[in-house]
């Protein structure tokens, strides 16, 4: 017997690539299309992985795909990113990965010594992660089906125990963490396209947080009500959505979000702002307001964490909405990023 | 950042609010219009607003580019794309902007070559190193870009680079002051001048706009100090009966312009007798277009462009909004029907755009105070 076909949100005529961007059009296709047909009437807010409960044993499991051109840039590449990603998704979920399996889409006369460099990454970064690639599968289309390579990466880790994240437990007053500055990687990608004359100093930030979700569940346990990485569409995206999912307001400073010079230099030049670019190494937390003095120490001690600061906090006003304070006393609401960001030059 | 920092000091900034409030007569209410799309932005973006007492209303001008640009262009030029042999290029300003039957960047998804370039020139080395191809760039902008736009047509003129042409849709900002001043239900008080636009055609331009109509200008620069010490300028000339021009953005904008840039806009470009605004209508000698001598390089002349003119829907009150006689959210269909993921009148089109930013920051920040 078949039921009566579920009822989608979702109108768009065709997908774009917006809707593959990470912001508000994103969200439209997962809410509209895939949740309601998916997993039914499940109420519960999308999160970074699903846990799950094997013969009574609690599990999280996540998947991501990876398609970032150029393959390789200052700081990294698609196969340490496709390690990273899928670690850092199962680590803001509150869980530490053990086991992942990869796809390949490989593009035919893809040269063999770039797809060995990137198995090779692979290997690396799993190691760094301490976690192990235990299977794989590999499609090759035809030339021009793919651009060189895509990269799927399926992950499932440990539930810490005593961490159990979720928007619904975050209150008024908790405290917003940031493990480090933003934006390195979305725009050290945007430099190493080459179509600027621009250069810096600048390296992707890829890297497992693992370590660093660690050290907070270690001391702050039950304290901390809600994580996320903040990668496409980047800060203000992932905490619009925490915002919508919880229905309170983000209230972050300026003068508080960490920011490198060179990264500074290019979002003012390009038009873009920072809370809107992707990164691939930091995690947002939010912990309860009694515990962020020991969230920060916690963090700070803990290799690749010295940067960690507080940016904001969460308040009735504005409901469902970030809203970031300048640094001259006035304000703004950051919305989602609609579409990729796009450079504005006239 | 050098250059940057010292123009967003809290304390300095804090002290120019101050003085604005000094300045300002609580019994009167200013109406100061700026013209260019880069400080609306900054405006929105500072928070600005929040720092000015409420009898100072900014009113968005008509200085975005993107939003005049009549959507009949945008189709015009997106109908090259359509030749499997053109690759199409634009500033990323241009991406999202919708034609009939989308923007750029959904005719990229949807197969066709388009590119973003981030100069002119950027999409004349696009020619060199695609001689099979034809490379058009889709040229949009006040004074601020017109003169790259005629650089990269000589430098193209004189290597003999014929896969190359220019879909000019350059447009000149004191027209637009023009249309705005003459237009009878015009409220404004007086004006921010553009600093970018300046840069190339200096302060001497605006001289009418003081001297004729009696309404202060004050030529400013795009960062929260700079627009503030605007402000500070306006009011002390109001509260001394004067009418000037005058120059807070010293530090880059000279007062006869730039002379290299005006002559290359002149070699290259004439005046069009009239070209269409977006939300202004028609308005005569206020576009450029490209000389005959560079006809070979003039994509409106090497193909044939199907003229196309789309009207905004009759409810959209772009008109009124650039004018200052309504507020972005006064207009029938703003946040409803128009909004920035769908964008039916010009202002909603470009973060810039007065109705977009107003959007983005202002009207969502209203709705939850009234919660």
């Amino acid at each position: 017997m078949t039921s009566a076909p579920t009822k989608i949100r979702f109108r768009d005529p065709q997908v774009e690539m917006a809707h593959g961007a990470g912001g508000i059009a994103s969200r439209r296709l997962i809410d509209g299309l895939f949740a309601p047909i998916l997993f039914g009437s499940n109420p519960d807010p999308l999160g970074d992985a699903a846990h799950v409960s094997i013969d009574g044993t609690r599990v999280a499991i996540t998947t991501d795909s990876f398609v970032v051109k150029p393959l390789s840039f200052p700081g990294g590449s698609i196969g340490e990113l496709a390690v990273n990603g899928t670690v850092n998704d199962l680590a803001v979920s509150g869980a530490i990965a053990q086991t992942l399996v990869v796809s390949y889409v490989l593009e035919a006369g893809l040269p063999t010594d770039i797809l060995e460099a990137e198995v090779r990454a692979m290997a690396d970064a799993a190691r760094r992660a301490g976690v192990i690639i235990a299977g794989g599968d590999t499609k090759v289309v035809e030339h021009g089906k793919c651009d060189r390579m895509y990269i799927t990466t399926a992950g499932i880790g440990r539930v810490i125990p005593g961490v159990d994240i979720s928007p619904a437990k975050v209150r008024c007053g908790d405290k917003i963490l940031l493990s480090g500055p933003i934006g390195d990687h979305g725009i050290t990608i945007l430099l190493a396209r080459g179509e600027l004359d621009l250069e810096a100093e600048l390296r992707s930030d890829t890297r497992s947080v693992g370590p660093l979700v660690e050290a907070l569940a270690d001391a702050l346990g039950g304290a901390i009500h809600w994580m996320r990485d903040p990668t496409r569409g980047g800060v203000a995206t992932s905490l619009n959505e925490l915002a919508r999912d919880c229905g309170l307001g983000i209230l972050l400073s300026e003068d508080r979000i960490p920011i490198r010079d060179a990264v500074r230099g290019a979002c003012e030049l390009l038009g873009l702002d920072p809370l809107h670019i992707a990164n691939e190494g930091q995690f947002l937390a939010v912990v309860d307001a009694d515990y962020a003095e020991a969230a920060l120490d916690a963090l700070r001690k803990t290799p690749g964490g010295e940067e960690a600061v507080l940016i904001g906090e969460v308040d009735r006003q504005p409901a469902g909405s970030v809203l970031v304070t300048t640094l001259y006393g006035g304000s703004r609401i950051v919305d989602m990023l609609v579409g990729d960001p796009l450079p504005r030059i006239c | 950042m050098r250059y940057v920092d010292e123009f967003r000091g809290s304390e300095l900034i804090t002290k120019t609010a101050d003085e604005i409030r000094r300045l300002a007569d609580p019994q009167r209410h200013y109406r100061f219009m700026e013209v260019c799309g880069g400080h609306t932005h900054a405006i929105y973006r500072f928070g600005l607003k929040d720092l000015l007492p409420p009898n100072i209303e900014l009113v968005h001008g008509p200085g975005c580019p993107v939003c005049v640009l009549p959507m009949g262009r945008i189709d015009d030029g997106l109908s090259m794309a359509e030749n499997p042999d053109v690759i199409f290029t634009a500033f990323g300003d241009m991406m999202r902007v919708p034609g009939t039957r989308g923007s750029p960047l959904e005719y990229k998804a949807r197969g066709m070559d388009v590119r973003i370039v981030y100069s002119p020139s950027d999409a004349l080395k696009l020619a060199r190193a695609n001689p099979e191809k034809h490379v058009m760039f889709f040229a949009i902008g006040f004074e601020t870009t017109a003169p790259s736009t005629a650089l990269t047509l000589m430098r193209a003129k004189a290597a003999k680079l014929h896969n190359f042409s220019v879909f000019c849709n350059h447009v000149t900002i004191i027209p637009a002051i023009r249309a705005i001043l003459d237009s009878p239900d015009m409220r404004i008080d007086a004006f921010l001048g553009p600093g970018h636009v300046s840069t190339v055609i200096g302060c001497r331009p605006y001289g009418w706009i003081a001297n004729k109509e009696g309404k202060p200008i004050v030529v400013s620069g795009f960062e929260p100090l700079d627009i503030l010490h605007g402000i500070v300028m306006l009011l002390q000339q109001l509260n001394a009966n004067e009418q000037k021009v005058e120059n807070q953005y010293k530090r880059v904008v000279p007062w006869e312009g730039n002379r290299a840039a005006l002559k290359a806009m002149a070699e290259v470009f004439e005046l069009r007798p009239y070209f269409e605004w977006r939300g202004l209508g028609f308005i005569s000698q206020s576009a450029l277009r490209i000389r005959d001598s560079y006809a070979e390089w003039d994509a409106e002349q090497r193909f044939s462009v199907p003229g196309v003119r789309v009207t905004d829907p009759k409810a959209a009150q772009c008109g009124e909004v650039l004018k200052g006689v309504l507020k972005p959210a006064q207009c029938k269909l703003f946040g409803k029907e128009c909004t920035p993921e769908h964008p039916i009148g010009a202002l909603m089109v470009s973060s810039e755009g007065s109705c977009a930013a107003y959007y983005s920051y202002e009207f969502r920040k209203a709705a939850m105070a009234s919660r």
